[in-house]
């Protein structure tokens, strides 16, 4: 039960990312591959500020949004104003924080070994809100603390998704959306859409630094290492959240996402129980978002046989 | 260019273009000069048809004044601004735009008051209020139900769901939901089938001679051109080769303009005059 509450934490918190790679990929059709690196961005700043006491868990999970922010944006002026491929900006991008990320942490692994974060805070908030250091649902016993922080978590993220659902129905975040899929008309109608692009993708990679920032305090470190296949793990939550939902309207679009991420973070956990070794977990996050891109277009095909071979009497066997 | 016609004397230019020449691929063999010396001026609240050739230069004229592209030499002014080197959204302030795809002037996953919210914002700042309200799309029902078309009641709609003549009918409106300096429609009619055609043309008439807006409009049809073009401007290889205004407009019919396309076809590119062979008619 404690490993359930642990995945369900940790999938909350990747939503935030998934929700990040949703923006790019659904409105301007890239996968960006800039939150590989804004994600340990977003974990180094706030690891950083925090091992230095000069931030407590507030600021720095802020701290970790900012910073996504300004990679986002950097990726969105490559994009724009230097006219680079979207793809290649993202991995110029990536590859330069690698060493930025270095730079900030000044190693390759920072523990949080004895700062104030987000899981302390929630440790010494559990016995107090659950009247004991244990809590029993049903036939579980949680840790009071460990269920403390999955709904300060669980609050977090539903607070950034409805911020999204917001934004996207204002003046600004509707001409957003509509500039991905309609440049044409929406720069007839007044609006700078390679503005709204460096907008957009600060806005995503800000969220995908915020997840960084909160999974650092949750797993008591951040590392070099840790957003690597990032863009896949939210491309495979993004498409698992589609599937289940269909893809409008936008407000539950965004709730299917978040879900996807939940639901794809304990798939994992389960297969990892039966056996599952931790280093095919990228090979196997990868092979989902494949066979999620490509199964529909065989059905298609296949559908399109089926119905020839209907048309044809004899079957669809050549001369 | 001095020869106004008697309706459009001592009014303002509401568009003026000056010796505007855009080129493609310039230094290649595949070198076209789509525009080549344009020199027109627009009184406000004149309603140009602009006629020619396939690949004469039409569209590339309504591109070049909303800034979709940018110029190789020449200058343009709207209402009095020069806007030679403004980004086409900038200027977007100042033009309402319709196109020959109604695919183009929508964003078809958005809803139809998503795509009025958006419209209504054309040339102002886009912040962080709800871009459909209560009262915006109250207003939107009132303005839509006056198409007759039963849309008032499908606001939320994907406005991808409806058909052509319907959603360039919306974009109609979409683009004079404010009054724009000039509206520029690109053979906005010919998607669509002639019911709808006819239609969305009676909307149009409705719409800019009702509210006395300054519009060009380019078709290939001589009817239309004839039923609505209070001037008429034949293009031919980048260059105005007519201009009919006041007397010699009201003159024209069917006959004449289908003889003026039989001469520009005849004519080599080389002879065609620098400046138009202007018909205004007697003073
Ligand atoms: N984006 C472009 N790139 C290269 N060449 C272009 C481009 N747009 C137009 N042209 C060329 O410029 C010339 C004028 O094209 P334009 O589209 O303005 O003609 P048009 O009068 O609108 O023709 P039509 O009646 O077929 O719409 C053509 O030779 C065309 O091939
Ligand atoms: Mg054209």
């Amino acid at each position: 039960m404690t490993l359930l509450i642990g995945a369900l934490t940790i999938g909350l918190i990747l939503a935030l990312a998934a929700l990040g790679v949703r923006t790019s990929f659904r409105i301007f059709g890239i996968a960006d591959i800039t939150v590989d690196g804004s994600l340990t961005l977003g974990a180094s700043v706030a690891a950083v500020l925090l091992v230095g006491g000069s931030a407590g868990p507030l600021v720095a999970t802020l701290a970790g949004f900012g910073a996504g922010m300004v990679a986002g944006m950097v990726t969105g002026f490559l994009q724009t104003r230097c006219r680079i491929d979207a793809l290649l900006s993202g991995i110029l991008v990536m590859t330069a924080l690698y060493s930025v990320n270095l730079h900030i942490m000044g190693r390759s692994n920072v523990p949080l070994l004895h700062a104030r974060t987000l899981a302390t805070v929630a440790d010494a908030a559990g016995p107090d809100w659950f009247g004991g250091g244990e809590v029993a649902l049903g036939r579980w016993i949680v840790p009071a603390g460990d269920l403390a922080l999955l709904l300060m978590v669980a609050a977090i993220v539903v607070a950034v998704a409805l911020g999204l659902g917001w934004f996207f129905h204002t003046e600004i975040g509707t001409a957003m959306r509509a500039s991905g899929e309609s440049p044409q008309m929406i720069r007839a109608l007044g609006a700078d859409v390679e503005r709204l692009r460096v907008i957009g993708l600060a806005i995503a990679n800000g969220l995908v630094g915020l997840a960084g920032a909160l999974w650092a305090q949750v797993q008591g470190f951040a590392d070099a290492q840790m957003g690597i296949g990032m863009v896949v793990w939210g491309l495979a939550s993004v498409i698992l959240g589609e599937a289940l939902s269909g893809t409008t309207p936008l407000g539950v679009a965004l709730t299917a996402t978040v879900l996807g991420s939940i639901l794809f973070r304990l798939l994992i956990a389960l297969a990892l129980g039966f056996g599952l070794n931790p280093n095919d977990l990228k090979l196997v996050t990868a092979l989902f978002v494949f066979a999620a891109l490509v199964l529909p277009q065989l059905i298609a095909r296949w559908r399109r046989a089926q119905a020839t071979r209907r048309a044809v009497p004899g079957g669809g066997t050549g001369p | 260019m001095s020869h106004p016609s008697e309706a459009a004397q001592g009014r303002p230019a509401m568009v003026r273009l000056g010796a505007v020449a855009r080129t493609f691929h310039p230094g290649t063999p595949d070198a076209v000069r789509a525009l080549d010396g344009i020199d027109v001026e627009i009184p406000e609240g004149e309603w140009v048809v602009v006629l020619g050739t396939n690949g004469s230069g039409k569209s590339t004229l309504l591109n070049v004044i909303a800034g979709t592209f940018g110029l190789d030499g020449g200058t343009i002014a709207l209402g009095g601004q020069d806007v030679t080197h403004w980004p086409e959204h900038r200027r977007a302030g100042i033009i309402g735009r319709i196109f020959q795809n109604p695919f183009s002037g929508t964003a078809p996953a958005m809803s139809i008051a998503e795509n009025f919210a958006l419209a209504s914002r054309r040339g102002r700042t886009r912040g962080f209020r709800p871009a459909v309200t209560s009262a915006f799309r109250a207003e939107l029902r009132a303005r839509v139900s006056t198409l007759g078309m039963g849309l008032e009641d499908r606001l939320d709609t994907a406005i991808g769901t409806l058909s052509g003549g319907q959603r360039q009918a919306l974009t109609l409106l979409m683009a004079t939901w404010h009054d724009p300096g000039v509206l520029l429609l690109d053979e906005h009619t010919a998607a669509l089938d002639p019911r709808s055609a006819a239609q969305v043309q009676a909307l149009t008439a409705d719409i800019v001679q009702g509210r006395r807006l300054t519009a060009l409009m380019v078709t290939h049809s001589m009817p239309q051109a004839i039923a609505y073009g209070e001037r008429i401007i034949m293009m031919h290889r980048g260059r105005v080769l007519h201009d009919f205004r006041g007397e010699a407009r009201r003159r024209l019919g069917v006959g004449d303009l289908l003889a003026c396309f039989e001469d520009a076809r005849r004519t080599p590119a080389d002879d065609v005059p620098p400046s138009p062979r202007s018909a205004v008619g007697t003073d």
